[in-house]
């Protein structure tokens, strides 16, 4: 009965962290620059493709996945260069088409330079499962859910307390105001970007050897991440992380204890069962509307 | 009311003209493909373009219509167009039902919600494998219409263009109505047009059931067309493309729906030859046109033609 509970609960809290990380990257964007960027996930598959390819081709785990992360950086850089930049001032939703291009250009390049097969690394700790109060739990959850507690420290002391943080939480809140202090702008925008294709590699590294990863996983994150942010409050840090963990744990549980092929459906109904009590989210804050 | 009659005039020309001069049964089926979904664009330009109101799960509509005239007919042997109907009444219902709750919210929120709706359509077409035939689909009776079954493209071709036509007409006409200016109105600020005395919950309810039915009808005639269906029509990439659709046209613009619709139907059929860039150039394009003509297509050329005059 624990045991049962607790096998759920560790599956549960490895999805939602690699949600939660998606999420916290999203919200990165979002604050810097309004766009909702829906090819977040791409940074991920980067992240893994890349990785599982850099150790195909000889090299060790380490450097394979630090010239991942870097890669997912220059192409979240070009992203905001070549596709966001030239477009500011566009509405919303003609932004949110330029990412979901921006997603399929990348989606492309990833064909061609890696290839159409599902890969998978081998665990950083190997394979052997660790029981844990009768749950067995693989040594890769334990690299998953620290990696992204530590992500998420660094991201917070980023914020907190260094001056190109505040930067960045300054843009957020006024963009007029923060341009008038003298922050530049652009250089916040681009920063945001390259942090969170940073954030969305890492978290394609530590995920890989646990779930695989294909040229084409990018979707289905950018979507269950899109949802977890909206769930915890659109712009609201804490409240990604928060809808990254809730959104994996209602997944894991309603597989576990009701039906695997409608765990989606669970998670879904559960988060617009909140948006309807709570309609700007868990953590946000309620908008108002000037006439 | 004059201009109203020459748009409509003018699309029936154009798809009379194209019509007898298309050249084998291939470019029929596109432009019926064109024409369809164009219909469900339509009604989702309604939604998103005139109203304000982003929906990311508007394939789910689509399909419930497709499988409403696959499963009834093949499985409890009601006839076709009575199957369609059924499916386009269903997905009005529906719609008032969960857009009453859904539409108070805003924005992104209300993007997320309708992208659950879609997600939650496409997973039970995945999984109630005894109805639906799961993720490889399942095979679709061709419509028969006076003892004759339909089944070639050049006839779905005027089916569909005929449709059109009417669901033009029929738009025009709600935007033409008291409805439709309460949907302008809130397009540009709900609170304001509220304070205004409009009923902002029931013009929401409204353009969200009649958008519903587009869609709806548009996917009966999708699986109708291809005879054959999966659950992919109803999933979020086909969610996207519509809304890609309508962005790319023009938002707010009856014209762009078409032209989106021709944009994306046609441009992956001309770029199959190139299948291994496909993804990558496709990509290339829309944002090529979103930075170039960044009120979509119609609009951005409709000002500049203006502008020079």
């Amino acid at each position: 009965m624990l045991s049962e509970f607790l096998q759920f609960m560790m599956s549960g809290l490895t999805v939602g962290a690699v949600y939660a990380l998606v999420a916290l990257g999203f919200t990165i964007i979002y604050n810097a620059s309004g766009v909702v960027n829906f090819a977040q996930g791409e940074f991920v598959m980067i992240g893994g493709m890349a990785t599982v390819f850099g150790v195909a081709a000889g090299l060790p785990l380490p450097l394979a996945g630090l010239i991942a992360i870097v890669g997912a950086v220059a192409v979240g850089l070009l992203l905001h260069r070549l596709a966001i930049e030239p477009a500011r001032g566009a509405s919303p939703v003609v932004l949110i088409i330029i990412t979901i291009g921006g997603a399929f250009v990348i989606r492309g390049l990833a064909q061609l330079v890696f290839d159409k097969q599902f890969h998978k690394l081998p665990g950083f700790s190997g394979e052997a499962p660790v029981s844990i109060l009768g749950a067995s739990v693989v040594p890769q959850t334990f690299w998953v859910i620290g990696g992204a507690a530590i992500i998420v420290l660094l991201i917070t002391v980023f914020f907190e307390r260094t001056a190109m943080g505040k930067a960045v939480l300054a843009t957020a809140a006024n963009r007029l105001a923060a341009q008038l202090v003298g922050i530049n702008v652009s250089v916040v925008m681009a920063l945001s970007f390259a942090l969170s294709a940073a954030i969305g590699a890492l978290a394609g590294l530590l995920v890989t050897p646990i779930t695989l990863t294909s040229y084409d996983v990018g979707t289905m994150l950018a979507l269950k991440g899109f949802a977890a942010v909206v769930l915890g409050g659109l712009g609201s840090p804490l409240g990604a992380v928060a809808g990254g963990l809730i959104l994996g744990l209602c997944e894991a549980f309603a597989a576990g204890y009701l039906s695997s092929t409608y765990k989606d459906a669970v998670a879904f109904l559960a988060m617009i069962g909140v948006l309807l009590i709570m309609p700007n989210g868990l953590f946000g804050a309620p908008s108002a509307e000037r006439v | 009311m004059a201009h109203r009659l020459a748009q409509l005039a003018a699309l029936t020309l154009l798809i009379i003209a194209i019509g007898l001069v298309l050249p084998s049964g291939y470019y029929y089926r596109v432009g019926a493909l064109v024409f369809i979904s164009a219909i469900a664009v339509v009604g989702l330009n309604l939604l998103l373009g005139y109203a304000g109101q982003v929906s990311l799960g508007h394939a789910g509509f689509v399909g419930i219509g497709a499988y409403a005239v696959a499963v009834l007919p093949a499985r409890y042997g009601l006839p076709t167009l009575a199957a369609l109907l059924l499916g386009a009444v269903f997905c009005c219902l529906l719609a008032l039902v969960i857009g009453r709750p859904i539409l108070r919210l805003k924005g992104h929120f209300l993007a997320v919600a309708t992208l659950g709706f879609g997600v939650l359509v496409a997973l039970v077409l995945n999984n109630e494998v005894t109805w639906t035939g799961g993720p490889d689909g399942m095979a679709v009776k061709r419509l028969e219409l006076f003892g004759e079954r339909i089944r070639s493209p050049q006839n779905w071709y005027w089916i569909a263009g005929a449709t059109l036509v009417l669901g033009m007409a029929i738009a025009q006409n709600l935007l033409d109505s008291p409805t439709g200016r309460a949907l302008r109105a809130l397009h540009d600020s709900e609170i304001a047009a509220r304070v205004a005395g409009v009923d902002i919950a029931r013009a929401k309810l409204i353009v969200f059931a009649v958008s519903a039915v587009y869609a709806s009808v548009a996917g009966s005639y999708l699986a109708l067309l291809n005879g054959h269906i999966t659950p992919d029509s109803a999933g979020f990439l086909h969610s996207v493309e519509l809304v890609t659709m309508v962005v790319l046209g023009g938002m707010g613009s009856l014209a762009g729906s078409l032209v989106g619709a021709a944009v994306l139907v046609i441009l992956p059929q001309v770029l199959t030859s190139f299948h291994e860039y496909e993804h990558l150039m496709l990509g290339i394009i829309i944002i090529g046109i979103m930075i170039f003509l960044r009120d979509g297509i119609v609009p951005t050329l409709l000002r500049r033609l203006t502008e020079k005059a």
